[in-house]
């Protein structure tokens, strides 16, 4: 297993089992005992720089910092830094790498936090990489499998738009390294694309594909539905001839899911959920929220070298 | 018959696949306002593979580590060093495990086609010849040049 302190943190890829589970069973301390942390990261400064809307991962971070001890600067505002003079990415990166101990990314191109990665001396953190990778919610999203006792020997069923959904991809990625069948569920435009489709055919990983949920609702003992992301679509009539295409309602789940199914999303949910499911045993996505503090914790101290 | 003469000191890049010499040139950075002479033959014959393109440079000897890019483009090409009219070293050139600079990323939204990054990509398989970008991690069989 690799050393965590000082490591950047940008995609499922670069993560073995063996550490993806000990990143779990350090959420799970912090989870026993939060405020027992409340100083580990004193005189330690976030920096969030966030080219691209953010509520939860942002705020999530922020939370986690200050749960530590640490402090958090921001980007703020695209518009209210030098980027709106024209400074490039590169230098605005470089800069303020100089005022923090670490940072997160968040980026609309593919590829972003790794390169920020190789140009500052500061540990980075990939906040989500335009249609590439999300590997904090991809952890918090295991973490509260794992929770709920459902990251094993189980069919975990995905729905919604698979082809652009970041958190799809790093999920998908990471779900490989553990014993769970996959069931696509997808808008025919939006499959997965042929790289994960390749990776989980050359590991051998069980998985289904259809177009219709009320086929397989019966069979998924998990179902991790995604929002049609409009922000994400080259060509918007593409997205308008999907968007509304499905929706998991509370009288599909009672006629035919399994008791125990449990729902995630990595939020924000638009219309893909009907209301009514949220304050059903079924919704685990509020939990989710919850969580992914805790995983947001355990990571910034395993980098900032405070935890084993 | 062979149709350009045989060089004094440098370097001769043979068993080039047919009409890909120009490419070679670019991947070794040379262009017209190089100091170097250069000698090229294209489509001429060839008993090991039916057609090839012949490239020799006069006075420089190249870096392994340049020539080894020519394999993305010409896997069976083979360099030979020549002093004093003479081969001193001859070798086949074999795919890098890294390529830094010379091949764009094919996802118009990798971060290397929106800001000045030079591209490098990480050689995923030989045979076929696949490469994945080691930014926004798109594989490509298809080589695009810069």
């Amino acid at each position: 297993m690799k050393m965590f302190k000082n490591r950047d943190i940008i995609s499922m890829v670069d993560f073995s089992r063996e550490e993806i589970d000990h990143i779990l069973d350090v959420a799970e301390r912090v989870e026993k005992d939060p405020t027992g942390c409340h100083d580990l990261l004193n005189n330690k400064i976030l920096a969030l720089l966030f080219f691209e809307p953010s509520t939860r991962t942002r705020m999530s971070f922020e939370s986690a910092m200050y749960k530590l001890g640490g402090k958090c600067i921001d980007l703020g505002a695209i518009d209210a830094s030098s980027l709106k003079k024209g400074e490039s990415f590169t230098d605005t990166i470089k800069v303020i790498s100089k005022y923090a101990d670490l940072m997160v990314i968040r980026h609309p191109a593919e590829g972003a936090a790794r390169y920020a990665s190789e140009i500052v001396d500061i540990p980075v953190i990939n906040g989500g990489d335009g249609t590439g990778q999300h590997p904090t919610q991809t952890l918090l999203d295991l973490f509260t499998l794992k929770k709920e006792n459902k990251l094993e020997r189980v069919n975990i069923g995905i729905l919604g738009d698979l082809r652009y959904s970041r958190t799809v991809h790093s999920l998908v990625y990471a779900l490989t390294l553990y014993n769970v069948d996959m069931t696509f569920i997808y808008p025919p435009s939006l499959r997965l694309p042929d790289w994960i489709l390749e990776h989980l055919i050359k590991n051998d990983i069980r998985y289904k594909e259809c177009n219709n949920i009320d086929e397989v609702i019966g069979d998924i003992d998990v179902l991790y539905i995604t929002r049609i992301q409009k922000e994400r679509f080259p060509d918007i009539s593409e997205y308008y001839a999907v968007s509304d295409s499905y929706k998991v309602t509370k009288s599909l789940l009672v006629s035919k899911a399994k008791d125990d199914l449990i729902l995630l999303h990595p939020l924000p949910k638009k219309n893909e959920i009907e209301k009514e499911l949220d304050d059903t045993p079924y919704a685990k996505y509020f939990l989710q929220v919850e969580y992914g503090v805790y995983v947001r914790m355990a990571l910034l101290g395993l980098i900032m070298g405070v935890f084993d | 018959m062979l149709r350009i003469e045989s060089i004094k000191d440098g370097t001769v890049i043979d068993h080039i696949t047919a009409g890909q010499a120009l490419n070679v040139l670019k991947i070794l950075h040379i262009t017209p306002s190089s100091k170097e002479t250069v000698s090229m033959a294209m489509n001429v014959s060839s008993k090991k593979i039916k057609r090839k393109d012949i490239v020799k440079i006069e006075n420089r000897m190249l870096k392994k580590e340049e020539l080894n890019k020519i394999a993305l483009i010409a896997t069976n090409a083979t360099i030979n060093i020549i002093k004093d009219y003479k081969v001193v070293e001859k070798y086949n050139v074999k795919v890098p495990e890294i390529v830094k600079g010379i091949i764009k990323c094919r996802n118009r939204n990798c971060i290397t086609n929106l800001e000045e990054i030079d591209t490098k990509f990480k050689l995923e398989s030989k045979d076929p010849l696949i490469l994945k970008c080691a930014y926004c991690e798109m594989k490509t069989d298809t080589i695009e040049f810069l």
